[in-house]
């Protein structure tokens, strides 16, 4: 069973978290182990392989991010870890200066956090970019349902991973 | 008409087991209530003394030998559950724990002549908090809520539930213990909501933030320190007395056992003194000596604030775990003795801006809510529900000793993740999963959890065998895994070594250890109640030789009775009741004759008006 058919939800990417978590707790209720304290073995371990389900479910829906990887893998997609070491092209040259920067103020030299703070605001906008874009292809899969839409979603992801790994090593700094 | 009710539902007992004290608690006619002890207290100290004459005392009466035979008796066992060896090299600097050579990842202690486990010592706990239940409610009582500090790992909570089975309690469910207090205090009165539970007792703290909506407690986020306490400030004021008294008396009383308990009971007397008076004072006598020193709440508010400001570090994480401010934060609950202190209440508000519910005894707020949650389990409390989550990563060793994280933090729990795993090399016929708990990337710095060693693999080319193992969480934080052969949906053999902490054997056999011994136990109380018999009877007659009545039996009837004394003398030093039982009832035979003649001298006495005596 999918998460989506456990929650008795269509598979969209678009979800009412309000009713997500109305959903959840009352499913909850229904299926908690404290619910099934005085049933038999079998209705307990019914009981706990629903709750587990429901659970994992809820922390996977209610994050679009784990939401769409999830959806991906359910449509067949390959959401593997390739594609997120490269660099994308039009980055290159920043990544490389940001690592000189990381190293010198490894070493000590304070003049370059200014640099560092800069590139942490330029990638948290980048950011929000792709997750303003990423709501946009969301609507469009679910009016739709077209493949080339998920395709499109995989690579704003792979694309998401890699600047948000960019932005907790500009975060690195601050603990030096 | 009424309706009498045979098969009543078996009482549930909540059981807060607690680092410095343990309670007990039910539900009675819908209120948790907190059972008394056989001395009329509601705290039994969680202290354990073997006696020398062989038996376990717990509690009160317990505490009072950690002063006349420190070696026999134990206290803050807490701190040892789910421990090694090599974990506790910190805490035995400051407690008088004698560990038993030859402990590894499971420790022993030692109480006498006795050797222990730490559930061992807590099933003693338990085994006493059950007595005062069965006393007070006079039914048998078999299951319990156990509540665990939120921070606790698996080994912790493991150790925990086998200390509950060692004592013959089936453990229904374990709770946290910060999560426990807001059942107790009742705060689904309020449909929506955010609580801290801020819960600093004798050894954990733990801080929970938990989302409230119509009577469903659902947490967001928990942590805590398991090495953070009361005990941490009595062993701060206790190592500055030490070192007054050295420079003082010119002696170094820190290796005494005695000396050290008789001064640690001033200082916490102190501690406790100065959380309602600007000053108090640390008395201690020893050896006809005496040393007083006044304290006043200035100087212990500087002294401890290092140890306060260590518990508000979590809280900030905890918040920005549950993605909270501290204006989002409704109500504060606080729970604990230690949160008596008003540094400790006074940071607490500064913290979280709001200021802190104190209206229920921080001591037995966990024990109450345990026994809602008993109640809700029994199904006598209804619309309450609480949805906790687990506080420390479950992750696995992957190549390279990094850790691959498969259930984070803060999940609700039951959770599960599923993982495939396959032979490196060719006929392959086992895997072994090392399993670990924690944040840090390396293995090496996480707690280590178990190994799993998936046997009977078809031998098969490297790569080829898909074995499917699931870990689940179960509602008690406890780690369940199950392995399944991908391809053929066998279920996949797995023997689970855990890391530290007992064998599934090793508790069985405990069980059996305390079920023998509590025969043993029976059958010494059996011995002692004829023998209690055998003496009142044997004095009686001794005094009836006195009596007229005794000259006016045959020879025979004196000499069959002087035979059935003698026999019930050397029956009385023998260890079976069954034969002095045997032997009271022979001579209670023999005296038959003896007993109506002073019955009929007493009835002639009385006629005649006389006084017999």
């Amino acid at each position: 069973m999918t998460y989506y058919e456990f929650f008795e939800l269509p598979p969209n990417l678009s979800i009412d978290l309000k009713d997500l978590e109305k959903r959840f707790y009352t499913l909850s209720r229904k299926w908690h182990p404290d619910m099934f304290a005085r049933k038999s073995e079998a209705e307990k371990q019914q009981s706990l392989d629903a709750t587990a389900l429901l659970n994992d479910g809820y922390r996977v829906l209610k994050d679009p991010i784990q939401r769409s990887l999830y959806l991906l893998k359910l449509e067949g997609f390959d959401i593997g870890e390739q594609g997120t070491k490269d660099v994308p092209p039009e980055l290159l040259e920043e990544v490389f200066e940001l690592n000189m920067a990381i190293e010198e103020l490894k070493d000590g030299d304070e003049s370059v956090r200014p640099q560092l703070e800069a590139a942490e605001k330029k990638f948290e906008g980048m950011r929000s970019d792709i997750d303003r874009e990423l709501e946009t292809r969301f609507a469009a899969w679910d009016s739709s349902r077209d493949r080339n839409v998920l395709n499109e979603i995989r690579r704003l992801l792979n694309r998401r991973k890699y600047i948000t790994n960019l932005i907790n090593q500009t975060h690195v700094p601050d603990r030096i | 008409m009424f309706q009498i009710e045979f098969d009543q539902p078996d009482y549930v007992v909540g059981i807060d087991l607690g680092t410095t004290n343990s309670l007990v608690a039910w539900m009675n006619l819908g209120k948790p209530e907190v059972i008394l002890g056989e001395d009329g207290d509601k705290l039994v100290p969680s202290v354990v003394s073997y006696t020398e004459s062989g038996e376990y005392i717990v509690g009160n009466a317990a505490r009072k030998e950690l002063i006349n035979h420190p070696d026999r008796t134990i206290y803050s066992v807490k701190r040892l559950m789910g421990k090694g060896v090599a974990d506790v090299q910190e805490e035995l600097k400051l407690f008088p724990f004698r560990i038993a050579e030859g402990s590894g990842t499971v420790i022993s202690v030692r109480l006498g002549e006795k050797t222990l486990t730490p559930p061992e010592v807590s099933a003693l706990i338990l085994k006493q908090l059950k007595r005062n239940a069965e006393a007070e409610l006079g039914r048998s009582i078999t299951k319990a809520v156990i509540t665990v500090p939120a921070y606790f790992n698996d080994a912790q909570r493991q150790a925990t539930r086998d200390a509950g089975r060692i004592a013959g309690l089936e453990v229904l469910r374990l709770v946290n213990e910060p999560t426990a207090a807001a059942l107790a205090y009742g705060l689904d009165k309020r449909k929506e909501g955010i609580i801290a539970v801020y819960d600093f007792g004798g050894g954990t703290f733990d801080i929970s933030i938990l989302k409230l909506h119509d009577g469903i407690f659902e947490v967001l986020a928990t942590n805590g320190d398991t090495h953070l306490g009361g005990d941490d400030i009595d062993n701060l004021l206790l190592r500055i007395a030490l070192e007054d008294i050295h420079s003082e008396w010119g002696e170094d009383l820190s290796h005494s056992g005695e000396a050290v308990q008789t001064l640690r009971r001033g200082v916490i007397a102190a501690k406790e003194a100065l959380s309602f008076a600007p000053t108090a004072t640390i008395s201690f006598e020893w050896n006809s000596k005496q040393y007083h020193r006044e304290l006043t709440r200035e100087l212990f508010e500087s002294l401890i604030k290092g140890i306060i400001d260590r518990t508000l570090g979590p809280c900030r994480d905890c918040m920005r775990d549950a993605a909270v401010t501290p204006e989002q934060i409704d109500e504060v609950v606080m729970v604990g003795g230690s949160t008596r202190i008003p540094l400790v209440r006074s940071a607490v508000e500064v913290l979280f801006r709001a200021r802190p519910h104190t209206e229920l005894n921080p001591d037995e707020v966990v024990a109450l809510g345990a026994a809602v949650q008993a109640g809700i389990l029994s199904g006598t409390v209804e619309n309450q529900l609480l949805l906790d989550v687990t506080p420390l990563s479950l992750g696995i060793e992957v190549y390279g000793g990094v850790v691959s994280k498969i259930i984070h933090r803060n999940s609700t729990i039951p959770a599960s993740a599923s993982e495939t795993f396959t032979t490196a090399v060719d006929g392959q016929t086992n895997v072994l999963i090392h399993v670990v708990q924690g944040e840090r990337e390396m293995a090496k710095d996480c707690r280590s959890l178990a190994r799993f060693d998936l046997k009977d693999i078809a031998p098969m080319p490297a790569g080829m065998p898909k074995v499917e193992v699931r870990f689940l969480i179960d509602a008690n934080g406890i780690l369940n895994v199950t392995a399944r052969d991908a391809r053929t949906g066998k279920e996949q053999s797995i023997e689970v070594k855990p890391s530290y902490g007992l064998t599934d054997e090793q508790v069985e056999a405990m069980i059996e250890a305390s079920i023998e011994n509590a025969e043993a136990d029976l059958i010494a109380a059996q011995v002692a109640q004829a023998r209690v018999e055998a003496d009142s009877i044997l004095a009686a007659t001794d005094k009836a030789r006195r009596k007229p009545a005794w000259n006016d039996l045959s020879n025979a009837e004196r000499i069959a009775i002087d035979a059935a004394v003698r026999d019930l003398q050397s029956a009385w030093h023998s260890n079976d009741h069954h034969l002095i039982n045997a032997k009271i009832e022979a001579l209670n035979e023999a005296t038959r004759a003896l007993a109506e003649n002073i019955m009929n001298a007493g009835i002639n006495a009385a006629l005649q008006g006389t006084k017999i005596t």
